[in-house]
């Protein structure tokens, strides 16, 4: 490209504006947190100890680790953390055993219905996700539809206990992140050639054979595309263990806001969020790998 | 070959229905009369008292005017911002700071909200503090904190789009003689616009919707719709957030409907079109 | 390195300096990061030729022609037109335009916009601007088709409308990407005489980028050969192929049988090299001087080689030069031609090409046959690197 001044300083602002944007809403923020988690928690405005101090005139480190000492000491906390990676490991499985062979199906159908069902997977998406939760309230209550389906049938003769169960989280996270599962699969699978299937084929493969050994290995990055949308996000999942979840075992991110607006500890509220991190860092990274080589690949 | 066709079919019939009896059983009995909600009141039902209890609802209209607003204001700015980024991640190669732009423009879409709710609401506060704004939280920190994240999701569709085209378009204009900032009003941003269209729709989609976020940085007196319907729900079900619950469905579902009946015909008149050119070829 | 001479200096090139110079691109390089993808090229571009820059992928063929764009900035050197150096102007502010390989139509935009985007640049009227549209349409034939977006139309027609689109302002230069590699090629063969023919009504000045040497050798009037970032050989077509400077420019353009040899004698009837790969001596009548017992290679068209089932007549007065023995192992019947691959006695192949001139002539030499093969002492090309 010719160098130009004003070329140049075009060029810099296209890319500045959003970096500094992100700058000073997205990474500083993050450096606030981080130093707040090393503050001691105090009634005053804001309510944690300034991480430096002005001794006679001279700067003065203040380091405290009580926050991270008291989640590491505090047996709700290690739970909690435990609690939620398993949740977000089971949904994440879920989500890809119930994803998978629904994709495998829509890639592999007629050109005509094609955008029919992919327009039936994003519409939920589409609409809000509080509402959806809310509406497995109404299927899983103690007097909600399912219940009242199998009483009537008399398949059972006592309600089911359905809500405030691992199990209605799990429903709801599968039933909120599935199109986040299957969209990248879909896209992954849809550029299969089927000329591999049917060399496979050819050259004596089943067909369960020739799945295992060619489909499976192709789209494994779009099921490390999809299995990190979903687990990701449900680590730190709010609003799903809160409406559906149980009441004596929290996940972190419920934990977190509790901290945060009912205990008024920041400094605690800010080290929960840090550790959440640091799980989450790897798998974070992994995904902009997998997105980046992706997007080159479709270059 | 056929087990396993017949296996997939299954498991997406089946997994369309997981998708849609949630939603099917909540517009069925937002037509019910019962308070009891998922009890059926065949005396009086079908009904629509509980359009009309919503609609009377001050609460709840208030939330969904400074929402609808939120929104507006939020998809409208990360469009511009998510467009930048787009460009500039699309098209400028190897930039200093490329990579901390990739890095932080992507992070918010799969940041736990629970963190950056947090992280942004701390960030407000310290800079309350040391500059004296914002002076409290409220509208203006909620559409900020919604920029943020919804400019990720905009970058990302503007960018793919941009890398589905050929950087020589932009090239062949500058050659006949346009200015780059003429090349990107003339060729660039006609060609992105259909992306930057679903991208402001998806903005404006994610804002309405966001609840978690929104919490941390809105202040007393400005409640947006999801955080009425969050404080409802969480006691239990409520029919009029049934009511409400179907209009936003059938709005959406109206509005894909007529998208995709749009895209078609479109489609349909590309591939007459190709047809008409082979036709014609020398 | 910009003093040394250009391989292109022709001795008309005296006469008329301004015609000869029309383009003149000093001793440019282009270098990204580590990767030198242009290495010290100088070329004279004449007023009014077709230059072919040919090359295969990565011989900075395409990075050149970028940078006469304006698309690439040169690392060193200087481009200039008419004695106007331009290698730090933009590419919006060039009199120079490019049809680019995968002809870059504005899809948003009709056959007629795209062709009146360069004019609309200039501030014409709209008038001017129609008129001109109109008159180059019908140059290339596109006249009915001035309202349809491009995505209506067909390879053929795509091209037609880019090179519309490129010649439409008159540009001092016109760069060519690849033009016909995306036509079939029945079509490719059509165009490629139109494309002449419309250049040669417009008097535009061409640079041709390709990797196509079939194409390179009926467009251009001259050709420079591109290998690892350098201009290894410029010259006309025939030069190219008659005359090949080195060992890569004989084996890249054409197919040829090469030997190394050593020179065992100099004298006024030309080199004489012997080669024991070959298992003759070679007369090379063409040849300028080589040192005694230096090792050469000698290049051999395969269609300048005689076959025949007995020895030819005057042979043995040559005393055994230029004629090699052999058996057929394969034939290549290609329709026109026959390739004939011999095993020479030495062990090594060697490929003959003949027309098939007569339908169903003589019984025809089979696989297995023991041949003859002589050539002209003119056919020979004694290359040193």
């Amino acid at each position: 490209m010719a160098v130009r001044l004003s070329q140049v300083m075009g060029r810099r602002l296209i890319a500045g504006i959003p970096t500094l944007w992100l700058l000073v809403l997205f990474l500083i923020p993050f450096i606030i947190v981080f130093r707040i988690s090393f503050s001691e928690v105090r009634l005053a405005i804001p309510p944690y100890t300034p991480l430096i101090n002005w001794h006679h005139g001279a700067p003065h480190l203040e380091v405290h680790w009580s926050a991270y000492s008291f989640l590491f000491t505090d047996p709700l906390y290690v739970s909690s953390y435990l609690y939620s990676l398993k949740v977000a490991a089971v949904s994440t499985l879920c989500c890809l055993l119930i994803g998978y062979p629904m994709a495998y199906a829509i890639a592999r159908t007629g050109d005509a219905t094609r955008p029919l069902l992919l327009m039936l997977i994003v519409l939920p998406f589409w609409t809000s996700f509080l509402l959806r939760v809310y509406a497995w309230i109404g299927l899983l209550k103690n007097n909600g539809v399912i219940n009242n389906v199998l009483l009537s049938l008399g398949v059972v003769h006592h309600p089911l206990a359905l809500i405030q169960t691992d199990f209605a989280v799990y429903i709801g996270i599968v039933y909120s992140y599935l199109p986040f599962m299957i969209l990248p699969l879909y896209a992954n699978l849809e550029k299969h050639d089927p000329a591999l299937l049917e060399a496979a084929a050819d050259l004596g493969a089943r067909p369960w054979r020739a799945f295992v050994g060619v489909t499976l290995p192709q789209s494994l990055p779009g099921i490390a595309a999809g299995s990190l949308l979903v687990f990701i996000p449900a680590v730190g999942e709010y609003v799903i263990p809160t409406l559906l979840g149980r009441t004596d075992q929290l996940m972190i991110g419920r934990v977190l806001s509790d901290e945060f607006f009912e205990n008024r500890d920041w400094p605690v509220a800010s080290a929960v969020a840090i550790l959440i991190l640091l799980f989450l860092i790897v798998p974070i990274l992994l995904l902009q790998r997998v997105e980046r080589r992706q997007m080159e690949a479709g270059q | 070959m056929r087990t396993r066709g017949w296996f997939a079919r299954i498991a997406l019939v089946l997994g369309l229905v997981f998708l849609y009896v949630p939603i099917v059983s909540m517009i069925v009995f937002s037509f019910n009369n019962s308070r009891l909600v998922t009890v059926w009141d065949a005396a009086h039902s079908p009904t629509l008292r509980w359009y009309g209890v919503l609609v009377h609802n001050e609460q709840i209209l208030t939330a969904a005017w400074l929402s609808i607003r939120i929104a507006v204001t939020a998809a409208s700015a990360a469009v511009v911002l998510g467009t930048l980024a787009g460009v500039a991640l699309a098209r400028f190669g190897a930039f200093r700071g490329r990579l901390l732009l990739a890095g932080m423009v992507t992070a918010p879409i799969v940041m736990p909200e629970v963190i950056t709710g947090l992280s942004l609401l701390l960030l407000f506060v310290a800079m309350a503090q040391l500059v004296g704004w914002p002076r409290g939280v409220g509208a203006v920190t909620i559409a900020l904190a919604h920029i943020t994240f919804c400019m990720a999701y905009v970058t990302v569709v503007v960018q793919s789009r941009l890398a589905g085209f050929d950087e020589s378009l932009e090239e062949a204009a500058m050659d006949l003689g346009a200015r780059p900032l003429k090349v990107f009003f003339r060729i660039t941003l006609p060609l992105i616009l259909p992306a930057i269209a679903s991208g402001w729709l998806l903005a404006f989609t994610l804002s309405w919707d966001d609840l978690v976020i929104t919490q941390f940085v809105a202040g007393p007196g400005s409640s947006t719709l999801p955080m009425v319907v969050f404080s409802k729900v969480r006691f239990g079900v409520t029919p009029d957030v049934n009511a409400l619950a179907t209009i936003l469905v059938l709005l959406v579902a109206a509005g894909i409907g007529i998208s995709t009946v749009w895209m078609r015909y479109q489609q349909r008149r590309r591939e007459r079109d190709l047809q008409l050119a082979a036709a014609a070829n020398l | 390195m910009s003093s040394q001479p250009t391989p292109a200096a022709a001795p008309s090139a005296a006469a008329t300096p301004d015609a000869a110079h029309y383009v003149r691109i000093v001793d440019v390089s282009k270098k990204f990061g580590d990767f030198t993808a242009v290495d010290h090229v100088s070329l004279d571009i004449r007023r009014g030729e077709i230059f072919c820059l040919l090359g295969g992928s990565g011989s900075g063929k395409t990075t050149l022609l970028r940078m006469l764009a304006g698309f690439e900035t040169p690392t060193t050197g200087r481009i200039e037109i008419e004695g106007q150096d331009l290698s730090r102007v933009p590419p919006y502010e060039r009199p120079v335009n490019m049809m680019f390989q995968s002809y870059a139509l504005f899809p948003h935009m009709s056959v007629e916009k795209n062709v009146a985007f360069g004019l609309e640049q200039e501030h014409l009227g709209r008038d001017a601007i129609r008129r001109q549209v109109g008159e180059i349409l019908e140059i290339v034939k596109m006249s009915g088709y001035g309202a349809r977006k491009p995505h209506q139309l067909s390879g053929g027609q795509r091209q037609r409308v880019a090179l519309a689109r490129a010649l439409v302002k008159r540009p001092k230069l016109l760069l060519l990407d690849e033009p016909l590699a995306a036509l079939d090629k029945k079509l490719r063969e059509h165009t490629q005489f139109e494309l002449l023919n419309i250049q040669q009504r417009l008097g535009v000045t061409f640079i041709v980028v390709t990797h196509d040497q079939e194409e390179a050798m009926t467009l251009g009037t001259r050709l420079g050969v591109m290998n690892h970032g350098r201009i290894v050989q410029v010259g006309t077509p025939s030069d190219i192929y008659e005359s090949p400077a080195t060992r890569f420019v004989a084996d890249f353009i054409g197919s040829v049988n090469m030997f190394a040899g050593e020179v065992c004698a100099n004298g006024a009837d030309g080199l004489c090299i012997r080669s024991a790969d070959l298992g003759c001596t070679v007369r090379a009548e063409r040849a300028a001087g080589g040192a005694h017992g230096a090792t050469v290679w000698t290049a051999i068209r395969p269609e300048k080689v005689q076959i025949s089932r007995t020895p030819p007549e005057g042979a043995e007065a040559a005393g055994g030069e230029n004629l090699v023995a052999g058996a057929v192992k394969e034939i290549a019947y290609m329709g026109d031609t026959s390739i004939y691959l011999v095993r020479l006695d030495s062990g090594s192949m060697l490929r003959v090409t003949l027309p098939n001139v007569l339908r169903g002539a003589e019984r025809p030499i089979a696989r297995e046959e023991r041949v003859w093969l002589s050539w002209h002492g003119s056919s020979p090309v004694v290359l040193t690197e």
